[in-house]
């Protein structure tokens, strides 16, 4: 594949020249005057009289359930409808929301006889009210047969306890407690690291941090006009909810409407079914409106984490500097389920391996473990932030024993724009990747700004006590290649306004706001003429859903191809009125019109069309699929100070550079790099997962899981280089996932910088630092 | 159980268990703007102001708020200066997914009506309960700073 760079220059010149008008514009979003004061907007705003439903759950591990009694609770004034494993389609299918068909392993009943970890769901009551269905699941009566769980996730291969003993499909070796697996390598990685002059070894740890969007997973359901089933939803992946509902309940896709209305937040941590398929089969069987609203116990003990991991690494240089061989071994605990297990494991590779595109040898292992702790599932960041946190601490690791400068290390060795790297054909997602060169890299212009804004070199140099600096590099994807799809329609109204109707699901980031800017350009009319409406599965095209990094890129590509179609109807139609060739016509956004004056009006255009001359509505479908993913970069750089009488890590500066290709509205891009790196500080810091012996979550709320608050966070820079990403809509690549991949190694880089010691696990607590500083002397 | 409360200046009047909260009151009553997030009274997403101070209803007992005057952002959209605060708020795109923004929004049209001058420290005090998993908090805060027309 050869690449030549520049081939969109004529939008490169545009966008430079000043002529865009509303790509590169930082407007509110669309959507933010209504949900701010309280217009009915999330999911339980819209189910106001429902059924309540809620979930009997597992107060074991590990247990099967050897009778059920619901009689007594039945008789409950107010029940209308009990569900036990007995009222499902004994169907096998995987919760996350992923492409089809899914890489995940079909490891899941909507219920089952089977309880997998405390908080599994064991039965369903739909009552009334709140009152009555908390107090009827007291009543139900349930004989567990208490199994031995699994509860190391580095103990569970080969484990007397097998997690899914009747098998689960899809899965790698179920019997020997593994849901997935996968190996790579180039080269011969153990020849190469014998010639190296410097050898890195370190182990990783990182934990199952949770996602705390704040609102709760919430879902509706009710019975339409027509008999058909519609699932009002919180969700990321509108039409995978709608496949994998239609799965579960063996109906078809076509009984089955799923609405995404506002989500107040998602984080990956809706990238899956949860509470629809109880909602759906309440309402199936009352005939009657009922939602479920997750408490948020339930949204920790009983939804998704991300997957805590094992990393070892082992770095091979020669003594100047080059990076030969790089080794990663993986072990990830996916807890009950190995819903997004594989795919996961291997973005934690194929997201932080071509970052260092030119060793010589390269190695990738990994191993996805089930244990008897609440399900992984996808988590911003995806895997990325686990092998970031690994490979960018070895990368400082590596500096020290060199005699580097960690930056400098990093400029040896790092990918470049014109550069490709084996990992991108060899590691996809679930499945092989694709070839990629990279055409918009601006890593070393990320790291030098940063170095600037800090004062790298004045600050390792002149070291005040207890302080530090550190960094670390980070690539992420846009959408995944050649399996997300995105479409849009663009529908032109009789005042000459645009309906944008699009699969894409914005759940908080703004991208209804940032696509209608995107079709706005294209049709030169100014934003407020576009009114978009996302994620319907009756009324809107289809759209993988808000996840991967992807919206930005592919439904920004297939709303930008839409309205280029939109644009060319238009001037056919304007020319045919005007009485001339298509080719003589010039649309500018107001006016369809000639070199030699003759012109009409959009509105005036877009009237007759409805309703007197040669009549007809005006709409164009599009579609993209990625041929390749282009990774947003970015160098984040962290500065501390470490209280050495507390353990305290104080944070006094985080500095982020980013390459996201062009931001096409900045303020929403820089607010959503500002929460990844906040997030990302969480994970590093504070973000503590503890169970009970017994397997219990004990960090099950908002007081004893702590995420940042804003006392928490100083001062946090961004800024984005001039990049343009020659395949992005208007140059764009993602900005949502990269932010939160480089606090963690950033910081615990900077904290060896200041006191001297490494940490390897995550989160870096005060009292582990104070036990280190105590050890070390 | 019956009781009365001044809703944004509009006396009502409701028959409630003794166990219902305000933030259920004040939802049931249609109330949207009102939200529940974490059900341990940490995230401020529920705040409401009573008698102009800001107070969770999801720790308050509707009862207990009998009589009280209580303000939701509802009835502050046409307050001139709730409007400068969210326009500054939109602008600054730090409004992301929305849910915890009334709760925000109201705590710090209280807070201008509390602290004289404050320093950075203070808004950030004064705010401390208001969670925002999307983490805008750097965002809120230059739009805040331009709120209460404390230099940057």
């Amino acid at each position: 594949m050869q690449w030549i760079r520049g081939t969109d220059e004529s939008f490169e010149k545009i966008l430079r020249g000043g002529r865009m008008r509303e790509v590169g514009r930082s407007i509110k979003k669309i959507d933010g005057y209504g949900i701010a004061t309280g217009s009915p907007a999330y999911t339980d705003d819209l189910m106001r009289d429902a059924l309540i439903v809620k979930v009997l759950r597992s107060p074991h591990a590990f247990a099967r359930i050897k009778d059920i009694r619901i009689d007594e609770a039945l008789k409950l004034e107010g029940v209308e409808c009990i569900l036990t494993y007995k009222d499902f389609p004994r169907v096998r299918i995987t919760r996350a929301g992923q492409g089809y068909p899914e890489p995940s392993p079909y490891d899941k009943y909507a219920l089952d006889e089977y309880v997998r970890y405390v908080g599994d769901e064991v039965a369903v009551v739909a009552a009334k009210d709140e009152k009555t269905a908390l107090k009827a699941l007291e009543l139900i009566e349930v004989d567990y047969e208490i199994l031995e769980p699994v509860l190391d996730f580095e103990k569970s291969e080969g484990h007397p306890s097998i997690i899914h003993p009747e098998g689960a499909d899809g899965a790698y070796d179920p019997s020997r407690n593994l849901a997935a697996h996968f190996e790579m390598k180039v080269g011969d990685v153990e020849g190469v690291l014998k010639e190296c002059d410097v050898v890195v070894k370190e182990r990783f740890y990182t934990q199952a941090q949770a996602h705390v969007m704040m609102e709760p997973h919430t879902a509706g359901a009710y019975i339409d006009y027509q008999g058909r089933l519609v699932v009002i939803s919180s969700t990321q992946v509108p039409f995978h909810v709608r496949r994998i509902l239609a799965r579960i309940l063996e109906k078809p896709i076509r009984e089955i409407r799923v609405i995404k209305p506002r989500i107040g937040g998602g984080f990956g941590g809706k990238q899956a079914i949860h509470g629809e398929p109880y909602v759906a089969m309440v309402t199936l069987k009352t005939g009657k409106p009922s939602k479920i609203v997750y408490t948020r116990k339930e949204v920790f003990e009983s939804t998704y984490t991300r997957h805590p991991m094992r990393i070892d690494i082992t770095l091979g240089a020669t003594k100047d500097g080059k990076l030969r061989a790089i080794d990663m071994e993986v072990l990830s605990d996916t807890g009950a389920y190995g819903e997004h297990a594989l795919t996961v494991l291997m973005v934690s590779g194929s997201k932080a391996l071509p970052l260092y595109n030119k060793v010589d040898a390269l190695r990738f292992s990994g191993k996805v473990v089930y244990t008897n702790h609440p399900p992984a599932g996808a988590y911003r960041g995806y895997g990325a932030v686990q092998g970031n946190f690994a490979l960018e601490s070895a990368m400082d690791i590596l500096a020290e024993k060199l005699r580097m400068d960690p930056i400098e290390l990093r400029k040896m060795n790092m990918i470049r724009e014109g550069e490709t790297s084996p990992v991108f054909k060899i590691m996809g997602e679930g499945r092989e990747g694709t070839e990629m060169f990279i055409k918009s890299c601006k890593l070393e212009e990320c790291l030098n700004r940063g170095k600037e804004i800090v004062n790298w070199d004045e600050k390792r140099k002149n070291k005040k006590k207890y302080r530090g600096v550190g960094v670390a590099i980070a690539m992420q994807g846009s959408g995944i290649a050649k399996i997300d799809m995105a479409s849009a329609t663009l529908k032109l109204n009789d005042d000459g306004s645009f309906n944008l109707i699009m699969g894409a699901t914005d759940l908080g980031t703004g991208s209804d706001t940032i696509l209608s800017q995107i079709a706005a350009e294209v049709l030169g009319v100014p934003v407020e003429k576009i009114v978009p409406y996302s994620s319907d599965t009756d009324l809107t095209p289809f759209d993988t859903g808000a996840y991967a990094s992807s919206t930005t890129y592919v439904s920004g590509n297939a709303v930008k191809r839409a309205a280029e179609k939109m644009k060319e109807l238009i001037k056919l139609e304007g020319a045919r009125k005007l009485g001339v060739d298509p080719e003589e016509v010039e649309f500018d956004g107001e006016r369809i019109y000639t070199k030699d004056g003759k012109s009409i009006k959009l509105d005036e255009l877009a009237t007759l069309l409805y309703y007197t001359e040669n009549q007809k509505q005006l709409c164009a479908t599009e579609s993209f699929v990625g041929d390749e993913s282009p990774p947003p970069y970015m160098a984040g750089f962290a500065e501390v100070e470490v209280d050495v009488e507390t353990g305290k890590v104080d944070l006094i500066r985080y500095v982020a550079v980013v390459d996201c290709g062009v931001p096409i509205n900045p303020n929403l891009a820089r607010v959503q790099m500002e929460g990844g790196l906040v997030q990302g500080i969480g994970m590093t810091l504070f973000e503590d997962v503890r169970y009970s012996k017994d397997g219990k979550l004990l960090t099950n709320n908002l007081m004893n899981y702590k995420i940042p608050s804003r006392m928490d966070i100083n001062e946090i820079i961004v800024e984005f280089v001039d990049s343009y990403e020659p395949t992005g809509p208007f140059g764009a690549k993602s900005v949502a996932e990269v932010g939160i991949d480089t606090p963690p190694a950033a910081i615990a880089n900077a904290i060896y910088d200041a006191i001297g010691v490494r940490f390897t696990k995550l989160p870096i607590k005060p009292d582990d630092v104070l036990k280190a500083i105590k050890s070390k002397g | 159980m019956k009781m009365g409360l001044k809703i944004n200046g509009e006396f009502k009047e409701f028959d409630v268990d003794p166990s219902t909260t305000l933030l259920d009151l004040l939802r049931e009553a249609g109330y949207m703007s009102v939200r529940r997030a974490c059900d341990t009274g940490t995230c401020g997403v529920c705040t409401v102001l009573m008698d102009g101070k800001p107070v969770l209803s999801c720790a308050i007992l509707a009862l207990s708020a009998d009589g009280h005057e209580i303000t939701t952002v509802e009835g502050l959209k046409d307050d001139e200066d709730f409007q400068r605060l969210l326009d500054l708020f939109l602008s600054e795109g730090v409004d992301q997914c929305g849910y915890c923004n009334p709760g925000f929004l109201i705590t710090a049209y209280a807070m201008k009506r509390e602290l004289k001058n404050p320093t950075d420290e203070e808004i950030k005090m004064y705010l401390v309960g208001n969670l925002c998993r999307c983490s805008g908090y750097v965002g809120q805060m230059r739009a805040l700073k331009k709120y209460l027309g404390v230099e940057e």
